[in-house]
C-alpha cells in the first residue's frame, strides 16, 4: 500500500486508473465500478483528506465505508481489539489523524508497520461499525438497488465518484439514471450477482470468517443466497474479516424490501421456475405489487428462474449420468405454504403427496415463458 | 491491408495479416472463446445447409473466411462483409463444436480454462464452458456454464459479454458432458478452500451420513459406464447465511426445502439405478 504522504502534493490518490480498466482479462468487469479521473480532480484537495477518507479511496477499498470518528473514539466499541493490533496507540493516532503526543518515535521501527497496524485496526473497527444502525446506513449509501430489473445488465454500469457524488448523468441514457435520492442508493459500489438468472441482483461484501488473515472479501447475493469471488483482482488483497460473516444478513434483515422472498411464481400463468426454452423478446409484463405474507421475511419479488440444460432443444434427463443434479440449490417453491411441507429436520411431512412431481415438472416445462434476463447489444 | 475493420477488435498483430482470415479472427482481442473450425468442415457445403438464408452476401462472406475472396469485390463491400463473415463463422462454429472433432478442440480450451472460472466461491475456480441461451443469432449474448454448480454466469469482461451466444449454441456444454461423462466435475468441496471446512459437518442431521458413492477423480476421456452420479449432490457444499452464528429463519427454511427436493431426487435416481443396474 502506498503511503498517504506520497499523495499530499497530488490531488489524486496514488495508483488509481491503471487498476480500473487496464488490468486485462478478468478485470474488465460486467458490473465493475467505474472511477473516472475527473472524479478525483474535482474532489476535495488531499491536504484536507483524513486518513479514513484516504484509506477508503484506495483502489480495492471501494467496499469500505467511512467509520465515524466518534465510533472509533468510544472505547467500548474497541473492546478486545487492542490485543489484535500491534502498535495500537500509534495506529490509533494514524487512523484519527492525531499528531503523536511525544517525539519518542524511536521504538517504532518503520512507518509502514504502523500503517499496516492502522489498516488492521480500521478493518476490525469497520467490521463492528457496519453492524450498527449508522454503519448499515452508511453501507446503504454504497448499494445500488435498482428496481429496473429489465435493464440489460451489461450496460448497467454504475458511475460514482469517490467523494460520493454521482457521475454526470448526461453521459447515460435517461432510463439508466441513478435515481438520485437523498440516500444515494444508486451508487452501486458492490456490483451485482454474476449469476445470469439473478438478473443483476445487487450484492454486498462479506467475509467467510470473522478472524482476520484467513480469507479475502467475498460478495453475497440475497437472491441466490450464495457467495462469489469479486470480479476484479484488486479486491484480492482485502481481508474478508473487515466485513465479517454477519453483515450481509443483518443488512437484508434490516432492509427487508431488498431481500428476495423464498418463494416465486412466474408472472405468466402456468409458469415454471425452470428456465424457458426460448427466452422471449417481449418486454416483461407489468408486475403486480408483491407481498410476502411473512412480514419478517424478504419483501422483494425473487428472480426465480433456474437453468435447464438442453441438447438439441430437449431437456437433459435426470436419468442421464450428466443430467441435472444441482437445480435444487436455486429452486424456490411457488408458494410460501410449500415451505411448510418440510419439517425442521428436512423431511417431507407428507411424502406420498410430494413424491411424483417428475411428470408434473415435465408438463410445466413445456410452457414457454417470456423471459428476458439479459438484453443483447 | 486486407482487413480494414470498423470495430476496434482488429488488434491482431501485423504477422496475422499474412495468415488466413480464420487465424486473424481467432487472434483478435475478444475472440478468445472461439476455436478453429477445420477447413474441411467449412468446405463441405452440407455442413453449411441453410446458412445462406441467415447471412447476407453469403457467398462472398464464405469466400472471405476461406481466403478466396476476389480483391475487387472486397473493396466495395468491405465494411459490411466483415460483419457478415463474422456472423457466418460464428454460425459455422456453433455447428462445428458439436461434432466429435469440434468437441475435442473445445475440450483443449476447457482444460486450459480459456473460458474463465466459476465465480461461485464454493466451486473452487471450476473452469467454465460457453453456452448460448438460444440458437438464433442476434438475441442473447454468450453465457458461461459451470459443470460443478450447473448454473450460468455472465462473462466478466465486456468484450466477451457482447459475443453472440448463438455462435456457441444451447447444446454444446451438455453434449460435451454427455459424451465425456468422466469429465463431469466433482461436487465435492474437498478441492475448495478449507476456511469453512466445518460447514459440511454442521448440517447436523442424518442426511449427511448417507453413504456417498465414489465419483471419478481422474479426468479420463470416454468410458464412464460404471460411474454413478445419483447421489453426487450430497457432496455439494453450500453457503449458509448466519447472523452472529445463528441461521436466519426464512433462509434456513428455504434451504431445508431445497435439500428435501435434493433428497427426493436422489431417492428417485437410486431407485432407478436399483431397477437398472
Ligand atoms: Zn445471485
Ligand atoms: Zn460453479
Amino acid at each position: 500500500m502506498s503511503s498517504r504522504q506520497a499523495s499530499v502534493s497530488d490531488p489524486r490518490p496514488p495508483e488509481d486508473e491503471e487498476h480500473i480498466d487496464g488490468a486485462g482479462e478478468g478485470d474488465e468487469v460486467m458490473e465493475e465500478v467505474e472511477m473516472q479521473e475527473e472524479g478525483y480532480t474535482s474532489s476535495t484537495p488531499t491536504s484536507t483528506l483524513t486518513w479514513i477518507s484516504w484509506f477508503c479511496s484506495l483502489p480495492g477499498h471501494e467496499y469500505f465505508c467511512e467509520v465515524t470518528e466518534d465510533f472509533i473514539e468510544d472505547d467500548f466499541n474497541l473492546t478486545g481489539l487492542n490485543t489484535m493490533v500491534p502498535f495500537w496507540k500509534e495506529a490509533m493516532e494514524m487512523v484519527l489523524d492525531v499528531e503523536p503526543e511525544d517525539e519518542d518515535t524511536s521504538k517504532i521501527p518503520d512507518v509502514s508497520i504502523v500503517e499496516s497496524s492502522a489498516e488492521m485496526l480500521y478493518g476490525l473497527v469497520h467490521q463492528r461499525y457496519i453492524l450498527t444502525r449508522a454503519g448499515l446506513q452508511a453501507m446503504v449509501s454504497q448499494v445500488s438497488f435498482s428496481t429496473t430489473s429489465s435493464v440489460p445488465f451489461h450496460i448497467h454500469v454504475h458511475f460514482f465518484y469517490l467523494d460520493g457524488t454521482s457521475a454526470n448523468p448526461l453521459n447515460f441514457p435517461s432510463q439508466l439514471l441513478f435515481y438520485q435520492q437523498a440516500e444515494k442508493y444508486e451508487s452501486g459500489v458492490f456490483g451485482s450477482c454474476p449469476r445470469v438468472y439473478c438478473v443483476g441482483c445487487n450484492v454486498v461484501p462479506c467475509g467467510r470468517v470473522d478472524i482476520p488473515g484467513n480469507d479475502t472479501v467475498k460478495l453475497y447475493c440475497p437472491n441466490c443466497n450464495d457467495i462469489y469471488v469479486p470480479p476484479s483482482s484488486r479486491f484480492q488483497g482485502v481481508d474478508g474479516a473487515f466485513f465479517g460473516t454477519t453483515f450481509p444478513h443483518l443488512f437484508f434483515q434490516t432492509y427487508r424490501e431488498w431481500a428476495p422472498a423464498p418463494f416465486w411464481k412466474a408472472l405468466t400463468t402456468g409458469g415454471s421456475p425452470l428456465s424457458p426454452r426460448s427466452p422471449g423478446t417481449q418486454p416483461a409484463p407489468r408486475q403486480p405489487t408483491f407481498v410476502n405474507p411473512n412480514q419478517h421475511g424478504g419483501q422483494k419479488r425473487a428472480a426465480g428462474y433456474v437453468y435447464v440444460p438442453r441438447i438439441y432443444g430437449f431437456k437433459v434427463s435426470e436419468r442421464a449420468k450428466s443430467g441435472p443434479r444441482m437445480q435444487w440449490v436455486r429452486l424456490r417453491p411457488e408458494s410460501p405454504e410449500e415451505l411448510d411441507m418440510v419439517d425442521w429436520r428436512g423431511r417431507w411431512i407428507n411424502e406420498e403427496d410430494e413424491y411424483d412431481d417428475d411428470e408434473e415438472e415435465e408438463e410445466e416445462d413445456r410452457q414457454m415463458e417470456d423471459f428476458d434476463p439479459v438484453g443483447f447489444v | 491491408m486486407p482487413f480494414n475493420v470498423v470495430e476496434d477488435a482488429s488488434t491482431g498483430s501485423d504477422s496475422d495479416y499474412s495468415s488466413t482470415w480464420i487465424s486473424w479472427f481467432l487472434s483478435s482481442k475478444g475472440n478468445e472463446y472461439f476455436c478453429e473450425v477445420d477447413e474441411d468442415f467449412i468446405l463441405d457445403r452440407f455442413n453449411l445447409t441453410g446458412l445462406n438464408n441467415e447471412v447476407a452476401n453469403y457467398s462472398q462472406a464464405l469466400d472471405l473466411i476461406t481466403d478466396s475472396l476476389d480483391e475487387d469485390i472486397q473493396d466495395e463491400l468491405r465494411g459490411s462483409l466483415d460483419v457478415q463473415a463474422r456472423l457466418l463463422y460464428g454460425l459455422i462454429h456453433a455447428r462445428w463444436i458439436v461434432t466429435a472433432r469440434g468437441l475435442q478442440k473445445m475440450l483443449e480450451k476447457y482444460k486450459r480454462a480459456d473460458f474463465g472460472r466459476c465465480p461461485r466461491v464454493l466451486c473452487a475456480s471450476q473452469p467454465l464452458l460457453p453456452v448460448g441461451l438460444t440458437d438464433i443469432p442476434y438475441e442473447k449474448s454468450v453465457k458461461l456454464y459451470c459443470g460443478r454448480c450447473e448454473d450460468l454466469y455472465s462473462p466478466k469482461s465486456s468484450r466477451h459479454g457482447s459475443i453472440d451466444g448463438a455462435y456457441f449454441g444451447t447444446t454444446f456444454p451438455h453434449l460435451l458432458f454427455l459424451v465425456y461423462p468422466t469429465l463431469l466435475p466433482s461436487k465435492d468441496p474437498e478441492t475448495s478452500m478449507h476456511v469453512t471446512g466445518k460447514e459440511t459437518n454442521t448440517l447436523g442431521d442424518s442426511r449427511n451420513r448417507r453413504r456417498l458413492r465414489e465419483e471419478p477423480e481422474a479426468v479420463t476421456e470416454g468410458g464412464g459406464e460404471g460411474i454413478s452420479t445419483a447421489s453426487v449432490a450430497m457432496k455439494a457444499e453450500r453457503y449458509r447465511p448466519r447472523i452472529y452464528g445463528f441461521q436466519i429463519n426464512e433462509i434456513a427454511k428455504l434451504q431445508r426445502w431445497q435439500e428435501a427436493v435434493r433428497d427426493r431426487q436422489i431417492a428417485r435416481l437410486e431407485a432407478l439405478e436399483e431397477k437398472n443396474p
